[in-house]
């Protein structure tokens, strides 16, 4: 990582029991149910929190670089065309798939996850995070 | 990889921006888009982080007029310079036909120069393309700072330009001293690799 | 400049004909314009507008669309690698009006489509598939 990202603007902060609730979220409705990785990483692309089902080497810090400035490019073709923003974001794979949730102007929920979960189920799962997580700043 | 359209008798070509971050690659482009404003007829797009650093590209495409019976259109881009979006950086470097080198002049930049230099050399490789022949420009940018030191340009040239021996602009992105010849430079070196393709 | 720079080897595939240029046109008219697409793109993945077709109202900057659409490609494509896959299948975005779907036509082009309500992603697929076909046998 460079140095001179140490004065990167945020305007969020959490502290340690606010990162561990996550973590826990995470790690209860999403990794228990059979995600095989997820990431909560900000607009700029640096991970926030992070977990896996153990089995997953990925180079989770491109990941979130390349995800962070594709949604980023997502959202300005969408501004092009007319929308305010596109709903679904949704990769599918032969054996992985990726899921994209807006948490809230900062943050996005990155999970990837195999045949063992539905679109369906894994929305539900995600929506029910996202809730939580922005339950943090209320 | 610029495409030439022979029935709209068009040319699209790609110039890419590099250098270490906040070395004014970004800077560079918005002073393009205000001094040609009335040549540019779309937005300049700009997908950066909150905190206002280049997160993926700036694009602008700029229409020079005709060459050789075609209307050649640049397509400008900016690169991340942040070190840790490598990933997206070498993205933005595909079917790249020319470069600026935007090095950053202050003194204690000057291993973050030697980096990007170096990082740009092993992602053209990536695509087959080397540093040696692909056209090239090498700015030295923030010649306008009084208050912090800066590296002579003569230790600059033996730094970055020893061996690419690439045309060299001192500059201040922000006044716009030396960035349209930079610019134009770049876009004539261009316009001469592309030739053997355009008859 | 121009005799020392060899790196031209991958121009050849990128000239396209003028004929050749007309048939892509005509097939993006026909199949998918006259379908009920709202406007379309050929790219090719540095992300120069290789052809392109409208309904005549559409006033989108396709340039700067074409330029995000590569890089949202290649940046997909990137993610795909790094989970293992080869790539993924389904680009496509739905907004509350109009949506964008890629297709990937060989490994240097991409074929972007706008369209609106009044067309199913089912049908859209399907006009998109035969019409790569019909672009893929020029070569």
């Amino acid at each position: 990582m460079g140095s001179d990202d140490s004065y990167e603007f945020t305007d969020y902060s959490l502290d340690q029991e606010q990162l561990e609730y996550i973590e826990e979220v995470l790690d209860d409705d999403l990794i228990q149910a059979g995600v095989h990785s997820v990431l909560l990483i900000d607009m700029a692309g640096n991970i926030i929190a992070q977990k896996d089902n153990g089995h997953c080497d990925h180079d989770v810090y491109s990941l979130a670089a390349l995800a962070s400035a594709n949604f980023a490019a997502v959202d300005t073709m969408a501004k092009i065309v007319g929308e305010e923003e596109f709903s679904l974001l949704f990769h599918k794979g032969e054996n992985e798939n990726i899921h994209f949730s807006k948490v809230h102007s900062e943050f996005l929920l990155i999970t990837i996850f195999g045949k063992d979960v539905t679109l369906g189920l894994l929305r539900l799962k995600v929506n029910e995070v996202v809730e939580k997580i922005r339950g943090l700043w209320e | 990889m610029a495409f030439v359209n022979m029935k709209t008798k068009e040319v699209q070509a790609k110039i890419v921006f590099y250098g270490p971050g906040r070395g004014g690659k970004t800077t560079n482009l918005e002073y393009v888009y205000s001094k040609f404003r009335e040549r540019i007829k779309t937005d300049m797009v700009s997908i950066k982080t909150h905190g206002d650093r280049t997160l993926f590209f700036d694009f602008l495409p700029f229409d020079i007029g005709k060459i050789m019976g075609y209307d050649v259109k640049i397509q400008l881009y900016t690169v991340p310079g942040q070190v840790k979006y490598n990933a997206t950086r070498k993205l933005v470097l595909k079917g790249v036909d020319g470069m600026v080198f935007v090095a950053d002049s202050q003194r204690d930049k000057r291993e973050k120069n030697h980096e990007s230099l170096k990082n740009l050399q092993e992602n053209l490789a990536a695509y087959k393309k080397s540093i040696f022949k692909i056209p090239l420009v090498l700015q030295y940018n923030k010649r306008d700072l009084k208050e912090t030191p800066l590296m002579p340009i003569e230790m600059m040239e033996k730094d970055l330009n020893k061996q690419l021996k690439a045309p060299s602009f001192p500059a201040s992105a922000i006044t716009g001293e030396n960035v349209v010849p930079t610019l134009k430079k770049i876009i004539s070196l261009t316009m001469a690799s592309l030739q053997n393709v355009m008859k | 400049m121009g005799s020392n720079y060899d790196d031209n080897v991958s121009y050849s595939d990128f000239t396209l004909g003028h004929e050749e240029l007309e048939t892509i046109e005509e097939v993006l008219q026909k199949d998918l314009v006259d379908g009920g697409v709202h406007s379309v793109l050929l790219i090719d993945m540095a992300g120069n507008i290789v052809a392109k077709k409208d309904n005549g109202n559409c006033e989108h900057d396709l340039y700067s669309l074409a330029a995000l659409a590569s890089a949202n490609f290649a940046a997909v494509d990137t993610m795909a690698k790094i989970v293992g896959e080869n790539e993924f299948s389904l680009l496509f975005h739905k907004g509350e009006e109009e949506s964008i779907h890629f297709s990937k036509v060989n490994p240097e082009f991409l074929l972007i489509t706008i369209f609106g309500k009044e067309v199913t992603l089912g049908l859209l697929r399907l006009k998109v598939s035969e019409a790569i076909e019909k672009i893929n046998s020029i070569w």
